[in-house]
């Protein structure tokens, strides 16, 4: 039988402690060379937040790849860090969590930063959470807000210098601040669009090639690409989006046609794509993706809490249902309360008579 | 299998299985039919928990542990992967399984932190956001399409290893109604802290790096008119165009 003795994990993960430097490192995911946009806006978000924490704080990249070039590095240094950490390797070909773990990880104990984030993407929340149980610290998925104060820590010496990380939490409508108050790094995933890039400035960051002992890759990438409905709302300038006030499948084939007619795509809410009448690619929210149309035009959707943090971005948004009281009006620009049964054809009708 | 307790009461509250560890389950399941796996299940939780493992085991499942003390109570991601990670090698005596599957994500923490956190602990490979799943017994190895941001990818690798399974998977079975009968009378393993030979120091609100300092309604974006409709389709569209054109 298994016995006290017996401890997983014990010969990888390590803690780091408090005790580090003041870098705030941002994950610069790329797939191809190309530097993913979530990379950018987490860069934005760290301009600000290392004026928060002052005091010598470096805004770090770290930038995985084989074949790293240059046009990749000051790219990341016209969005504002001061550092690249670039880890050039074949064995970092192609994405495999346990030798992006390993890379990143060994940067981390290596150069001890107070803070890491990354983006919430397929990559970065699965890799991040083992980074974070292989040093040993806290990670919270899915931030909606960052900022760092100064607090005062039991059972650490001096003031330390708190990120804090909020997000929508419990499943329910209700928003958390969570803090790591004895780990470091203190990190954090956000999802693409909930911050916003800044524009490139002239960056002079210092590139530091760091050469690591990786462990070898284990899985081989047979195929990539393939996906009959590969389609980023996250992405999109108009989304039409439908909720469980659709009541069926064939609603969604409405309001395809409402989408061609504005140029946009369908998207959903997680009742619409829990009931099997969209696929999950398409669903907006905490669970489904964050997006950041010109306008979020919305039928039958009641507006729980995490879809409405993944419509914070949206320019304009034109909701409809039934329930005056229902929570997504609190949060439209404009709301119009009927039946989004009636009002599809409808509005699908008057599109066609006006044109294009 | 795959709770994301925070510091929530969950005393008295109904346990239901997460949605997408039903997935998990299914593949589990359908393993077993090909290739003959003895599937055990895993949850974490209060004791009503075990009406989860009833579920799974009236499904198909061989075997079912429940990890529950009130030591475990308040963990946070990491906490939760390595009370999890030690349930799994006292199930196997000290072994680790030809496979580890969790659902992608737990509908009420949405982290989806615990599975990569869990293939850490127990040092194995990660495939993650699967939707189909093929194993090779005889080989040891899989092969698996996951679902990226950009597409899917397909995947080939040895076993053992640790995988997430997406609700674009095959669908969960319902359970024949003689499993029902012979779940309701099954044994139901409850592990402890102590059972599972757990460090105090990792489990718990003690073993959580992360702690919730506060928590606060939404900030409201601040919702704009609200009109009724009355079958004016044409301002209808042309708000919709003025949002579009600028």
């Amino acid at each position: 039988m298994a016995d006290a003795s017996i401890q997983a994990g014990d010969a990888k993960c390590v803690g780091c402690g408090l005790g580090g430097s003041k870098d705030l490192w941002v994950f610069a995911e790329q797939n191809g060379g190309k530097i993913a946009e979530v990379a950018f806006e987490l860069l934005g978000k760290g301009l600000e937040l290392k004026s928060q924490r002052g005091g010598g704080c470096r805004l770090c990249a770290v930038l995985l790849g084989s074949g790293i070039t240059s046009d990749m590095t000051a790219a990341l240094s016209c969005a504002g860090a001061d550092v690249v950490y670039a880890v050039d390797d074949p064995k970092l070909a192609e994405y495999e969590a346990a030798v992006y773990v390993d890379a990143v990880s060994k940067l981390i104990l290596k150069h001890r930063p107070e803070v890491v984030l990354a983006g919430a993407t397929a990559v970065g929340r699965a890799f991040f959470a083992r980074v974070a149980a292989r040093v040993r610290t806290g990670l919270t998925a899915d931030c909606t807000a960052l900022s760092i104060e100064e607090a005062k820590v039991k059972g650490a010496g001096a003031m330390q210098m708190l990120l804090h990380q909020t997000r929508p939490a419990f499943g329910g409508n209700i928003m958390a601040t969570i803090l790591t108050p004895n780990h470091r790094p203190q990190m954090a995933t956000v999802r693409p669009k909930v911050f916003k890039r800044k524009p490139a400035a002239p960056g002079r960051a210092v590139v530091v090639k760091e050469v690591l002992d990786l462990v070898a890759p284990r899985m081989r990438l047979v195929k990539a690409g393939g996906n009959p409905d590969a389609v980023d709302i996250a992405a999109a300038e108009v989304l039409v989006s439908g909720g469980r006030g659709l009541k069926s499948a064939a609603a969604f084939g409405q309001l395809k046609e409402l989408a061609d007619l504005l140029g946009g795509e369908v998207s959903a809410s997680r009742a619409a794509v829990d009931a099997g009448w969209v696929p999950q690619s398409r669903q907006v929210g905490q669970t489904g993706k964050s997006v950041a149309p010109k306008l979020y035009l919305c039928f039958g959707i009641s507006g729980a809490i995490q879809h409405l943090e993944g419509i914070r971005g949206a320019d304009r948004i034109i909701a409809v249902n039934n329930d005056p009281e229902a929570p997504i009006f609190g949060m439209a620009d404009v709301g119009i309360v009927g039946d989004a049964l009636e009002i599809i054809p409808a509005l699908v009708s008057e599109l066609k008579k006006g044109g294009s | 299998m795959n709770p994301e307790t925070n510091t929530l009461v969950r005393e008295g509250v109904e346990s239901i299985v997460n949605p997408f560890d039903e997935y998990a389950l299914e593949q589990a399941l359908a393993l077993k039919d090909s290739a003959g796996a003895r599937v055990t299940v895993i949850t974490m939780g209060p004791p009503q928990a075990s009406a989860v493992l009833r579920d799974a085991l009236a499904r198909g499942a061989d075997r079912a542990f429940l990890v529950s003390s009130r030591a475990f109570g308040g963990a946070d991601t990491l906490a939760t992967s390595y009370a999890i990670s030690q349930a799994i090698l006292k199930a196997g005596d000290g072994e680790r399984p030809d496979l580890v599957l969790f659902g992608k994500q737990a509908i009420d923490g949405d982290t989806a932190q615990v599975g990569p956190g869990v293939s850490e602990f127990l040092d194995l490979p990660l495939v993650a956001y699967v939707k189909d799943l093929n194993v090779d017994a005889a080989s040891g190895s899989f092969r698996a399409t996951t679902v990226m941001d950009d597409g899917e990818r397909v995947v080939e690798g040895p076993l053992p290893a640790v995988m997430t399974v997406l609700k674009d998977a095959p669908a969960p079975r319902f359970a024949p109604l003689a499993g029902a009968m012979s779940a309701a009378r099954a044994r139901i393993e409850v592990l402890d802290e102590k059972a599972i030979g757990a460090d105090p120091s990792k489990i718990g609100l003690r073993g959580s790096p992360t702690k919730v300092v506060s928590i606060f309604p939404p900030p409201a974006r601040g919702g704009g008119r609200k009109i009724e409709w009355k079958g004016d389709a044409a301002s209808l569209a042309a708000m919709v165009r003025e949002a579009i054109d600028g």
